[in-house]
């Protein structure tokens, strides 16, 4: 274990420094909003922030992403041989990642890396990733995450932890791995115990802080059927519009479509995000689509996390509180009432 | 404005107590600062719901289209446009609405707002009169509502409905001297290159949520060019040029349809001022054919009919 503090400057000189043996991924203030981005091109970290526009999900499951490559040109030795994009898996962090965030890929991961089936790219992104988490001082009134198995302070899916002290900034390592990322940071100095202690005490008043509170105790003991044919979601669906906003933003949907793109003879499968809020999410084949009306669509993103996911894996819900659809729901469709509904009373 | 939420409940409860309508479409109070949701109201004993004030973001016309039963709907100017023009295109019929007509002195805008207070959380926004305040933790202040309107309200020239049965309020002074087109004349002094320039930019934070397109009420096509998959006329990735694609087709399918409600561009998740593809298409049908989409129920829309006056030096 680890405990190290970097003067703000500093930290941000130590991350610069850091580039050449790692990729760096840190908050980016873009106009009114932050987003994770590479370190580099003259692109500063900002850490002034509640939470990201968007979660980091993106670094290991990029939006769109070139899988296969493949020729249809026959006069190629190779034609018509589907071949891997060649991808990078050098080591690389997220640094200023919410615990809310982190825990997301925790929650994640029985979908990407199961004893059933490993997604690959996901699996190997993951193992050389290290995750830099940045605890809040000052949570939104919408978080929930302490609600949801992690808080604030929380070091689940962590390799580290940095702690605003004002002026400084406290990183602690929870993993081998996060020690390795620290030791190889230039500048800041070993911690003492009245700085831990001070950044210790900031983690209950953080807590505090936490205003809103969803129940889950119910979801697992509730009939599935019953809460599929529960009256309640024609309210909570009327007013969606069937954008991906929600999906798109929420650190827990991973959800994804594969398509072909050719151009003339030169072909490239692509993974890309996908929204169960899309018609076309659920369109089959045959032009059948089970999932043809809103009330449907909305139904099974809010069934998907607070309770397919729960029953299925006994770990959740699919949900970490980071109430980034809370807040930015053009209809303000509220997860954390949907969560009393579903728990009932 | 905010004396309209009684006069809305009183109406509301009024239809749905007599059978007038079988369901009432507004607004409720949303759960997060300057956000409302709309609701369906079904019986009077749920009309205290309803609320009205300068955050009401997304048009209402959105849940009318092709419902087959009698509705009651909160509109005010640019709602009542887009209603006119879903009874012009045979998305609803008019006998099939009771149309509360709302004057309206504009939204606000969340985003400006926001941004003013250096992005601290706002955790409760009061109105009073023709101002508002905002407060967090460890400060308040106060603006004038004017000063924060959303960009299409600032340049709006139909506050009042346009069409309804019945009115909240007397109407409203319509502004003038206001030039809605003022961003337009700019861009349109542009090179081709500066141009393309333009949007790309304006578009490299587009995340094909399609809120934009989901929002806006003359996108009620059953199936979107872009969900067409038999066959696919567009890439479902990140590529810039199947975003550009997207932005160019919508806005052409809402020429001369747009009443510039600015729904679009409250919902984008990640700011784009989506009206800047819609409004040169907007000033086109205003100056070639003294069109104003929604503001007339007796007459066809200019790209809808041929009409030996109409505008053709482009022909040559």
């Amino acid at each position: 274990m680890m405990n190290k503090t970097f003067k703000k400057d500093d930290w941000a000189k130590a991350l610069e420094g850091l580039k050449d043996k790692f990729k760096v991924y840190v908050p980016v203030k873009e106009g009114d909003f932050h987003n994770f981005r590479l370190l580099g091109n003259g692109r500063k970290p900002n850490f002034e922030f509640q939470n990201t526009r968007l979660s980091p999900k993106s670094v290991i499951l990029p939006q769109s992403e070139r899988m296969f490559e493949y020729s249809l040109e026959e006069s190629k030795e190779d034609a018509h041989i589907v071949k891997e994009v060649p991808k990078d898996f050098s080591p690389q962090a997220i640094v200023g990642i919410r615990p809310c965030d982190a825990l997301a890929f925790d929650l994640v991961r029985i979908n990407f890396d199961n004893p059933q089936f490993q997604d690959p790219w996901w699996v190997r992104r993951m193992e050389s990733t290290t995750l830099v988490g940045f605890a809040c001082n000052d949570p939104c009134s919408s978080c929930f995450c302490t609600s949801v198995g992690t808080g604030p302070f929380g070091e689940r899916g962590l390799d580290a932890l940095m702690v605003d002290l004002g002026d400084r900034y406290l990183v602690r390592s929870l993993t081998p791995k996060g020690e390795t990322f620290l030791a190889k940071l230039e500048f800041g100095t070993e911690a003492d115990d009245a700085l831990i202690k001070k950044a210790l005490s900031l983690a209950g008043e953080a807590e505090k802080k936490i205003t809103s509170k969803v129940p889950t105790d119910r979801l697992r003991g509730k009939v599935v059927n019953e809460l599929f044919n529960a009256p309640f979601w024609e309210r909570v669906s009327f007013a969606c519009i069937n954008c991906g906003t929600c999906t798109f933003l929420c650190p827990t949907c991973w959800c994804f479509d594969i398509q072909d793109e050719v151009y003339r003879k030169e072909g490239d499968r692509i993974r890309n995000w996908d929204a169960c809020m899309f018609p076309l999410f659920t369109l089959h084949g045959s032009g059948h689509n089970p999932r043809d009306k809103k009330l449907q669509r909305v139904r099974q993103r809010f069934m998907h996390k607070l309770k397919y996911y729960v029953d299925k894996y006994g770990n959740g819900p699919a949900c970490v509180g980071c109430g980034r659809c809370v807040q930015h729901c053009p209809v303000n469709i509220d997860i954390r009432e949907v969560f009393h509904l579903m728990n009932g009373t | 404005m905010l004396e309209y939420t009684q006069k809305i409940r009183d109406i509301a409860r009024k239809l749905l107590e007599k059978g007038t309508v079988d369901v009432f479409i507004g607004y409720q109070k949303g759960s997060v600062p300057m956000m409302n949701e709309p609701v369906l109201i079904k019986t009077p004993a749920e009309v205290d719901l309803l609320h009205w004030d300068s955050h009401c973001g997304l048009n209402l016309c959105n849940y009318l289209t092709k419902r087959t039963d009698r509705i009651g709907i909160v509109a005010n100017g640019c709602n009542s446009r887009n209603i006119v023009t879903h009874i012009i295109e045979n998305q609803i019929k008019r006998e099939q609405l009771y149309i509360v007509g709302v004057p309206c002195t504009g939204m606000i805008d969340h985003r400006a707002v926001k941004r003013t207070v250096g992005n601290k959380e706002i955790l409760e926004v009061t109105e009073s009169g023709d101002s508002f305040t905002v407060s967090g933790n460890g400060f308040q202040e106060t603006f004038k509502k004017k000063d924060f309107l959303r960009t299409n309200c600032a340049t709006c020239l139909h506050r009042n409905p346009v069409e309804y049965d019945e009115r909240v309020a007397d109407p409203v002074p319509e502004q003038e001297s206001v030039n809605p087109f003022k961003d337009v004349d700019v861009l349109e002094k542009k090179s081709p290159e500066e141009k393309r320039k333009f949007f790309t930019q304006l578009i490299s934070s587009c995340l094909r949520c399609y809120a934009c397109r989901n929002a806006c009420p003359l996108c009620y096509c059953p199936t979107c060019f872009v969900d067409e998959s038999k066959p696919q006329w567009v890439g479902k990735s990140t590529d810039p040029v199947d975003t550009m694609t997207f932005h160019f087709l919508r806005a052409y399918h809402c020429a001369g349809r747009c009443t510039d409600c600015g729904a679009c561009e409250r919902v984008c998740p990640v700011g784009i001022s989506m009206r800047q593809f819609t409004k040169k298409l907007n000033k086109d049908a205003f100056e070639l054919f003294g069109w104003e989409a929604g503001t007339k129920m007796d007459q066809r829309p200019p790209l809808d009919v041929y009409r030996v006056d109409d505008y053709n030096e482009f022909v040559k």
